[in-house]
């Protein structure tokens, strides 16, 4: 059965999809997806669409569901590449995709993927630090 | 009759300038006489020998010719700002010529000649039809030429800075302007990769729950695309009536002015923009 290789790049995995995406196709790499961020503890997850020039409702929806399971497996999702055709198919669905980040390429996705796992890092670490400095030693 | 009216071909075309000259549709500013002359000619060579028994049942394949070449006078006739009333009147008048000259030759014969009245009747009347078509459809084509052409220029995607575009929209909003406006700005923002874009409404006239709509929709798009979307230009009046609407926009955001637009953009960039020290002379 046809797959969408999931690659992994340090604690980001990326996906790039290729072809034009089918029901279970997409329904496939949805399982396999969250297998794999449970596997590798991934921090974030990098959606390439770029290629794909069809999508439906059921595709809008997939690509949600997949930002917010990765969010519960604590991930960030950013699809990236996005054709303009089928960012505006997707608003006529009614399809604004409120959790997922979106960025307009590998590169800058990877950036905001970077600043965001940055950002929950310091955040984790800023009480640390408070406490270090509030207690007199 | 038929042969009758071949054979009285000149005379035809004397009585219909006359009558013409006569009628208050005349317009002597948009076409001089020699110029009309010429096309009346034509038109008469051409109807005097087409006419038939075919042509008067009105069977399509023998009026073809004549409706082609009427076609071609009544577009022209639109083109040089004939009204559809002048142009109707133009063909009116050669039919009371043709009717003249038939009631002068015809004599005793009224039974023939009633006949003959009621086809040529008939016959002009789809002949003026057919010509009124052709001037409307001659008149829909430019309105529709410059419907485009408003669309193609009024929507252009000016990239402001590295990153930063900005489209100005100037005019009333509709659905399928907004599809152009979305299409372009989307496909600058690939094109380009930049991150930002200013959407500035300060020339659409009056924001409504639909354009509202057409607006959310295109800042959704961008965002699914990866950029950010900030609309300016916000007039006091609209801000208004978009709140006076029930409209939300807390999703958008919304700044008064470009030059507040872009300042923002700059510090989302993180750029800053600041007076130098030095007082280098400024050269061209």
């Amino acid at each position: 059965m046809e797959r969408i290789p999931i690659l992994r790049m340090g604690s980001f995995l990326l996906v790039t999809i290729q072809v034009d995406l089918y029901d279970r196709l997409a329904l496939t790499l949805e399982s396999d997806l969250v297998q794999a961020i449970s596997k590798t503890g991934a921090q974030g997850v990098l959606i390439d669409i770029s290629a794909v020039s069809i999508v439906d409702s059921f595709m809008g929806r997939i690509i949600g569901n997949i930002a917010s399971m990765a969010r519960l497996l604590d991930a960030y999702t950013v699809v990236v590449g996005m054709q303009p055709a089928v960012a505006i198919t997707l608003i006529e669905l009614g399809l604004t995709l409120p959790g997922v980040q979106t960025a307009l390429n590998v590169e800058k996705g990877m950036q905001l993927l970077q600043s965001r796992i940055q950002v929950t890092a310091s955040v984790e670490e800023a009480p640390n630090e408070d406490d270090d400095a509030g207690s007199p030693e | 009759m038929l042969a009758l009216l071949r054979s009285k071909k000149p005379q035809i075309l004397e009585r219909w300038i006359q009558h013409q000259l006569t009628l208050d549709t005349l317009r002597d500013d948009l076409i001089s006489n020699d110029e009309l002359r010429e096309q009346s000619e034509g038109i008469v060579n051409l109807i005097v020998d087409q006419i038939s028994e075919q042509t008067l049942a009105l069977d399509p394949y023998a009026l073809e010719p004549i409706l082609e070449y009427l076609s071609g006078i009544a577009i022209s006739r639109a083109r040089h700002g004939f009204s559809p009333r002048e142009t109707s009147f133009y063909l009116f008048s050669l039919k009371n010529a043709m009717l003249d000259m038939l009631a002068e030759s015809a004599g005793s014969d009224i039974a023939a000649l009633y006949d003959m009245t009621r086809s040529l009747g008939r016959f002009f009347d789809e002949l003026s039809t057919s010509t009124f078509e052709t001037f409307i459809k001659g008149r829909e084509e430019v309105i529709l030429r410059q419907t485009d052409e408003i669309a193609e220029i009024s929507t252009p995607v000016i990239r402001v800075w590295d990153q930063i575009l900005a489209m100005p929209l100037i005019g009333t909003l509709d659905s399928a302007r907004t599809q152009v406006v979305m299409e372009n700005l989307l496909q600058a923002i690939v094109d380009t990769g930049s991150e930002i874009a200013i959407l500035d409404i300060s020339g659409v006239p009056a924001v409504d729950s639909l354009v509202a709509q057409h607006l959310i929709k295109t800042v959704s798009a961008t965002r699914l695309m990866g950029a950010e979307c900030i609309i300016s230009g916000i007039r006091p009046e609209i801000a208004q009536t978009v709140v006076q609407l029930g409209i939300d926009l807390s999703q958008v955001i919304t700044k008064a002015t470009l030059a507040s637009a872009l300042k923002s953009a700059f510090s989302m960039l993180k750029l800053e923009v600041r007076k130098t020290q030095s007082q280098k002379p400024f050269l061209i």
